[in-house]
């Protein structure tokens, strides 16, 4: 703010405010710290960071190591890159959370406008099942999948994501849909429409800043998983499946300006998805917690 | 049969009865104003009407068709809701068509509608808007022009006042009143307002605790209340309601009543029904209790009394003078300018052709 000396209420604690300031500048350089760890050395050759400082910026600039993290590294026994994994990876996100997501506003509109009885004990279960760890269900639903025909395949993937995640969808969902007026569905159905057209043309449209929330979470530990897609990915990986096998493999040269450069595509979905969407993010949180 | 008849209706969740054999016939044009304290069962028996609550026991008919069962949006009604319920992604305009479209209704006639209702109602220069930018009288407009467009049998309005400060929903309520005179509708309204109650009906079903207390016109309720709850719920100041006792003295009846002094005081009845000794409860409007040059000149029966005041309350158009009566507050309406303090013994005037008799114990009215 201004740095007018001024004898007034705002001026108080001024210093004590610098110094706060000054500590969560410190805090934030250190928590960016890996990344720009990560950052700098993708882009040097490998001799540069084998022969010398980590901290330090390239000598020589070059995408190299992008370019074979991407299309030629050896990921297990094949030199394909990231590339099919990524794919992969897109293949299963993104109807996984468009699934979820959707399943779980219809589930926050049935829990709240069309109550049931026992409503209330469907909602406890679903969300205990936010709390289930993912280490419990592998067994029984690598014999469902099986069982499904879907083992090893995408859908699979799809489907293990889209049961895990409705679990938080629907709890989003429910909250943001109990603060919105019953009346409104009731002057609606008085107006003729019915249980998916007042879904469609009056909730719907107001569920914004939720849906942002629910796709941001969904996206985020969906993309990130590592245990389901190890486990039920099969021939069809998802991403980071592919770069724990880059980075883990233990033959040869470790190639660090690679592996850096592959994790950080693994991890510029996310990057992008909450840059463009945070800040609905934040306010979508709110929405749902505090009663308008 | 009436043009709406609900015939017995009850209303439970699980063991709790929260109506009770409620039976009421509106005639076509009626205007039907439901009015009680929050919790009396006037908003649940407002629902059952419009479909959105299941009916526990009896029936309830529109046209002489029983509309038990029937999905809300086919009893061709429409209801104003105490928070509007505007849907707010939509214009004005698509609100107040929403139910014509569902209902399948062709667009150029959709737009005929529409533009008829914003004009009667005037709001023309609004449709285009979002719910969100008009103001609270605005919102309540469009309400009712949803409701209008779909031209429906009966009109349903649940508070739809509360929600304006004083003085818009003074200027709402007559122009409901208009609305309804110039298209002589049927409607239920509900209300906890006995003041829109009185202003706007031509009958009223006072409830509380699931009973109909009393059905009548807002006369018949004002003068003649069916029981204690009715005298007091109506009207503000409440009536007042003192313990007397019946003493005939020189072939007339009189409620002797103790004064501000604690001595006893005669007040003549007009009520003549009543056994010497009998102990009532006299119902007396404040508006009956006045100065001797205030008091009504077509009264027969105007009846002086003696006593201290205790408070004075002016309120520009009257004076609130408040004494005790039987032991109790009593609190009397006085022309603006009448001279009266506080601590002083005034002449009151009591219309005694006003006042009611109630049973002490059962606290209905003594009919004369």
């Amino acid at each position: 703010m201004s740095a007018v000396a001024q004898e007034s209420a705002a001026g108080t604690g001024r210093a004590a405010r610098a110094g706060i300031q000054l500590v969560l500048v410190l805090f934030a350089l250190f928590y960016l710290l890996p990344l720009y760890v990560m950052g700098v050395n993708s882009f040097k050759p490998l001799s540069e960071i084998t022969g010398g400082n980590m901290m330090a910026l390239p000598q020589v600039w070059t995408l190299e190591a992008w370019g074979a993290a991407w299309s030629t590294a050896q990921i297990g026994v094949e030199p394909t890159g990231l590339r099919p994994y990524f794919l992969n990876s897109i293949l299963m996100v993104v109807p996984a959370v468009a699934i979820s997501t959707i399943l779980g506003a219809l589930n926050g509109y049935v829990l709240t406008k069309w109550r049931f009885r026992g409503d209330k004990w469907v909602f406890g279960l679903m969300l205990f099942s936010c709390f289930i760890p993912f280490q419990i269900v592998l067994i029984p639903m690598a014999v469902t999948l099986g069982k499904l025909g879907l083992a090893g395949s995408v859908p699979g993937l799809v489907l293990v994501h889209v049961v895990y995640g409705l679990g938080f969808t629907t709890l989003y969902f429910r909250n943001y849909y109990a603060a919105f007026p019953t009346e409104l569905v009731r002057a609606a159905q008085i107006d003729g429409a019915g249980f998916f057209r007042i879904f469609w043309r009056i909730l719907l449209p107001v569920s914004g800043p939720i849906a942002v929330v629910s796709v941001i979470w969904q996206f985020t530990n969906i993309w990130n998983d590592f245990l389901f897609g190890a486990s039920f990915g099969g021939t069809s990986q998802p991403m980071t499946v592919a770069l724990n096998n880059l980075v883990q493999s233990s033959t040869g040269v470790k190639e660090y300006n690679v592996h850096f450069a592959g994790a950080i595509l693994a991890a510029l979905p996310t990057l992008v998805v909450y840059i463009v969407a945070g800040r609905y993010f934040v306010r979508g949180l709110m929405a749902g917690s505090v009663k308008g | 049969m009436g043009f709406l008849d609900i015939r017995n209706v009850t209303k439970s969740y699980g063991q709790v009865q929260v109506l009770h054999r409620v039976d009421i016939q509106v005639e076509e044009g009626e205007f039907l104003v439901l009015v009680g304290p929050s919790g009396c069962g006037k908003s649940t028996l407002l629902n059952m009407i419009a479909g959105l609550e299941a009916i526990s026991g009896g029936e309830i008919a529109i046209k002489g068709r029983v509309v038990n069962g029937v999905h809300p949006s086919k009893r061709n009604i429409a209801m104003v809701f105490q928070s509007y319920a505007l849907y707010p992604n939509m214009t004005v305009g698509q609100n107040m068509t929403f139910g014509l479209e569902m209902h399948g209704v062709p667009k150029p006639e959709r737009d005929r509608a529409l533009a008829q209702v914003a004009k009667l109602l005037q709001i023309d220069h609004l449709l285009d808007r979002k719910p969100g930018q008009l103001s609270g009288g605005q919102r309540q407009r469009v309400a009712m022009g949803r409701a209008l467009v779909r031209n429906p049998d009966v009109f349903l309005f649940d508070e739809p006042l509360s929600n304006l400060d004083a003085k818009l929903r003074v200027d709402m309520r007559t122009e409901i009143k208009k609305l309804h005179q110039k298209l002589k509708t049927t409607i239920v309204y509900v209300t906890h307002d006995q003041i829109e109650a009185m202003t706007l009906s031509t009958r009223i079903a006072v409830m509380n605790k699931g009973h109909v207390q009393q059905l009548g016109t807002p006369k018949e309720i004002y003068d003649t209340p069916a029981n204690v709850y009715v005298a007091t719920f109506m009207g503000s100041p409440a009536m007042n309601i003192l313990p007397a006792k019946v003493v005939v003295q020189e072939g007339a009846h009189h409620a002797q009543i103790t004064d501000s002094e604690g001595a006893p005081q005669l007040l003549r009845l007009s009520q003549t029904n009543l056994a010497a000794g009998q102990e009532i409860l006299l119902g007396i409007r404040p508006e009956a209790i006045t100065d001797p040059e205030g008091a009504d000149r077509k009264s027969g029966n105007i009846v002086s009394l003696k006593n201290r005041v205790t408070v004075t309350e002016p309120a520009g158009a009257d004076t609130f003078v408040t004494m005790t009566l039987g032991g109790r507050d009593t609190i009397a309406r006085m022309r603006a300018d009448a001279s009266v303090a506080a601590g002083q013994v005034f002449d009151f005037a009591v219309n005694m052709e006003k006042a009611v008799a109630f049973d002490p114990k059962t606290e209905e009215r003594i009919a004369p």
